[in-house]
């Protein structure tokens, strides 16, 4: 098992008191796709980096397993951690304008991201940097490599940031909300896109997002959380048969193109859902 | 059609330096109707909602509103008769106004009275709670604060509604509860609106007329029934709805 | 009105009235300072400053211009609590003294700058263009001037005193704030709730004033305030060239000034308004590192 996650819990200190922002969230993750599902707030980001324990300062993490590949993320020192960020787990994040060094040609920056991994010399870094564009199906790698990040399209730029993440050969990826700054055109290419190296390279996967939809026609399994719980994981192709009204709800009250109606359903929240 | 419509909108071509965003766009919208404008980003469809409200002045061509012709420069009386909601409910509140104020502000402009009685009704009218009122935006929720955004564009009463993505930054749940209140006030006041969005389905749940864009040029104009029923001309119409209900199909 | 300030009433999460909400907003930036042990000391001694120099007739022990040539250079002692200067007057009536004299430059020349500065960056900031390159030209200029050179130049011009000097310093200190309000309104110029403003069919003049200069505010204060210890030094350095507050008048930077002579030999008369400037200076600098954490709009 890669990621074995029991009762995690992360609160934060406020004025008042604590807030409980992940409330017991158990989960176990292999090679496979996993989409993490909720609204903002739901404590989903906070999950996938707990992991990573990339949280911010005032956040307290407690668990009764956290570990990564046999590791226990909770009482690892910041070595060990390093050598899992960045190296056995790639983090891919929402927009690209923010993630990539605006100074430094593309090329330059995986090459960099290679060699940090891999050591080897200038010419050799270079070389598998486009050998890494080209996997990510960037069609010139060549030309690419030497241009800026502002001079790249959205989409090309999270292409650029996932052959980054691909260059220490992780085992596991963290994508989160990696399509929702893009148009819907190149949202479809960037997943399948990543479907298809998780796959091939037999990775894990853990998608997050707010689009119940998409991440089900990506990922093997997803996990609907709410208010800090997951309240249902679901087989990706049983999203039909969802049980939860909370999931339900969030199926039903999408706008559809196919099935119009007058008025569109209004989740109505119940105080139960907040209950183990 | 026999009247004019609410909105015509001809030949409007909008420049950035050298680089021209929108090629020629021509539509009208009767009044009481609303029309959709969807395309990717950069296909200009926000610019030309730019244009129309009259936050950009570079442009030419011809907009008329309610059978008047308007320039660059509007008066005073055109921001009465059309108002914008914005996409980012977070950037487009003031941040250190309490939501009376940034209600209150529109009638002081357009020297209105009755302030007190007018915000309390708006913020019924959008379902806000009277106990807001006296908040800073901070402290709403995202889709509270949206229908801030709301209240703010309908108190001086207009008869336009200029939307700009007005539910991509929200969540789902959310998103369905402003649009249905969109579909309402639509109705209550016979509004006229202009919405644009990425999302063919919420575009087609609101409006009956639909605008595809694609870099700058309206490729085609459809009605919402034919859309749906898979009835688009252009193959970029056609490939963004594949791929809207490529996920609808769970 | 007969409203309770109480504590809930202050932090009510729905305030009932404008005018709760304004108060509650002042008591949340109060309690914040409050939590800040260095910001509280700065304001501490900022207050006990200021109500020194106004009840300095009350405390003095001597009259701050009594000469007493005999005595002169003394020791600090039970009679002249912190010693005598070189003409026999007590240095710490003449610190209290001066007090207003320094502290009351120091609140004249910011209550001139501040709106200047605000007003100059805020219109230019807004409007940009032909007006922003004028605005920003005529800063600069004013910005490339050795700060104490012009000053000397504007106080020659005039005649030498306290309200030359509050002019002079006025005069090179509003640059810095023009170009920190002109930032500050650019970073906001084109946001949505600007366009927003705009799309209510709000006048130019409307919006610079309401929506984008209360915004620039807090960084303004915060800025001041760590900028009195300059204003401050500034003042005493014109004192010191006689350009200043006249002799007889006690100004901190000017009894320093005097007393350079006798730094060695009687150290007590330069320290005792040293130590009261480094206290203003710093208490300044502690009050406005705290506000700036408080009145942020960005820290929260």
């Amino acid at each position: 098992m890669l990621v074995d996650i029991a009762d995690l819990r992360v609160t934060f200190a406020t004025r008042t008191g604590t807030f409980e922002a992940v409330r017991g969230v158990s989960m176990r993750i292999g090679t496979e796709k996993l989409g993490i599902v909720g609204e903002s707030g739901s404590g989903k980001s906070l999950t996938a980096r707990s992991l990573m324990r990339l949280l911010p300062a005032n956040a307290r993490l407690s668990a009764e397993r956290l570990t990564f590949d046999g590791i226990d993320v909770l009482n690892a020192d910041e070595r060990t951690m390093r050598t899992i960020r960045g190296r056995r787990a790639g983090f891919i994040l929402q927009d690209p304008k923010y993630s990539l060094n605006p100074v430094m040609t593309i090329g330059r920056q995986v090459a960099e991201a290679w060699r940090t991994h891999k050591g080897g010399g200038r010419r050799e870094a270079e070389e598998a940097a486009a050998d890494l564009l080209d996997q990510v199906r960037i069609r010139d790698p060549r030309h690419v490599m030497g241009l800026y990040p502002h001079e790249v399209s959205g989409g090309m730029g999270q292409r650029v940031m996932i052959a980054m993440m691909l260059a220490p050969d992780p085992e596991l990826l963290i994508a989160d909300e990696p399509t929702s700054a893009l148009d819907a055109t190149v949202q479809a290419e960037i997943l399948r896109l990543m479907e298809d190296l998780v796959t091939r390279r037999g990775m894990g996967l853990i998608l997050i997002s707010h689009d119940l939809p998409l991440v089900s026609h990506f990922c093997d399994r997803v996990a609907v959380m709410y208010a800090g719980r997951v309240v249902e994981t679901l087989a990706a192709g049983e999203l039909a048969r969802a049980r939860h009204p909370y999931t339900r709800g969030l199926l039903d009250c999408l706008p559809s193109l196919t099935h119009p109606r007058e008025r569109l359903p209004v989740l109505a929240r119940d105080a139960a859902w907040l209950q183990p | 059609m026999t009247a004019s419509p609410m909105i015509d909108v001809d030949r409007l071509r909008v420049s950035f330096g050298d680089k021209e965003v929108v090629k020629g766009v021509s539509f009208r919208v009767p009044a009481g109707e609303c029309f959709g404008l969807v395309g990717e980003s950069g296909s200009g469809k926000s610019t030309v909602l730019r244009a129309l409200s009259g936050l950009n002045g570079a442009w030419s061509g011809r907009i008329a509103v309610a059978g008047a012709e308007v320039g660059p420069k509007r008066h005073r009386a055109f921001f009465r008769k059309v108002q914008m909601v914005f996409q980012d409910p977070y950037g487009s509140l003031h941040p250190r106004q309490t939501i009376d104020r940034i209600l209150s502000e529109p009638l002081l402009v357009h020297g209105l009275g009755d302030v007190e009685r007018r915000v309390a009704a708006t913020l019924a009218e959008v379902a806000l709670p009277a106990a807001v009122r006296f908040r800073f935006p901070h402290q709403l929720s995202g889709g509270q604060r949206q229908r801030v955004a709301i209240a703010r564009a309908l108190i001086a009463e207009p008869e336009v509604l200029l939307l700009d993505e007005p539910t991509s930054a929200l969540d789902v749940s959310v998103q369905a509860e402003i649009l249905n209140l969109l579909a309402d006030l639509r109705r209550q006041r016979r509004l006229t609106y202009v919405l644009v969005s990425h999302n063919l389905a919420v575009v087609a749940h609101l409006c009956a007329r639909i605008g595809v864009m694609l870099g700058g040029e309206m490729v085609e104009e459809l009605s919402a029934e034919d859309l749906r029923a898979g009835r688009a001309q252009h193959p970029h119409t056609r490939e963004l709805r594949t791929l809207s209900v490529g996920l609808e199909e769970v | 009105m007969s409203v309770a300030f109480t504590r809930d009433w202050l932090l009510a999460e729905t305030p009932a009235s404008r005018a709760q909400a304004a108060w509650g907003r002042r008591y949340r930036a109060w309690l914040g300072l409050r939590a800040n042990p260095l910001a509280m000391i700065g304001l501490a001694v900022v207050v006990a400053f200021v109500l020194l120099a106004l009840a300095a007739s009350l405390l003095a022990t001597h009259d701050p211009g009594a000469q007493d040539l005999a005595n002169r250079l003394a020791r600090p002692s039970a009679a002249h609590w912190l010693g005598t200067d070189e003409l026999g007057r007590d240095i710490y009536s003449r610190i209290l003294h001066g007090g207003r004299v320094t502290l009351g430059m120091v609140i004249a020349v910011v209550v001139l700058v501040a709106p200047l500065g605000l007003a100059v960056g805020c219109v230019a900031g807004y409007f940009g263009g032909l007006v922003d390159r004028v605005l920003m030209r005529v800063t600069d200029v004013f910005l490339a001037f050795p700060r104490l050179i012009l000053a000397l130049a504007f106080v020659a011009a005039l005649k030498p005193g306290v309200e030359s000097a509050i002019l002079a310093i006025a005069l090179t200190a509003w640059p810095p704030y023009a170009r920190l309000a002109r930032a500050e309104t650019m970073t906001v110029r084109n946001s949505d709730f600007i366009a927003a403003c705009r799309l209510t069919g709000a006048a130019p003049a409307r919006i610079v004033l309401r929506h984008v200069a209360p915004l620039c505010v807090p960084s303004l204060v915060v800025r001041i305030t760590l900028d009195m210890s300059s204003i401050i030094i500034t003042a005493a350095s014109l004192g010191f060239l006689g350009m200043g507050a006249q002799p007889p008048s006690p100004e901190w930077g000017a009894m320093i000034a005097t007393a350079k002579r006798f730094i060695f030999e009687q150290w007590w008369v330069p320290t005792g308004p040293g130590i009261a400037i480094m206290l203003a200076s710093l208490a300044f600098n502690f009050l406005g590192d705290g506000l700036r954490d408080v009145l942020d709009p960005k820290q929260r």
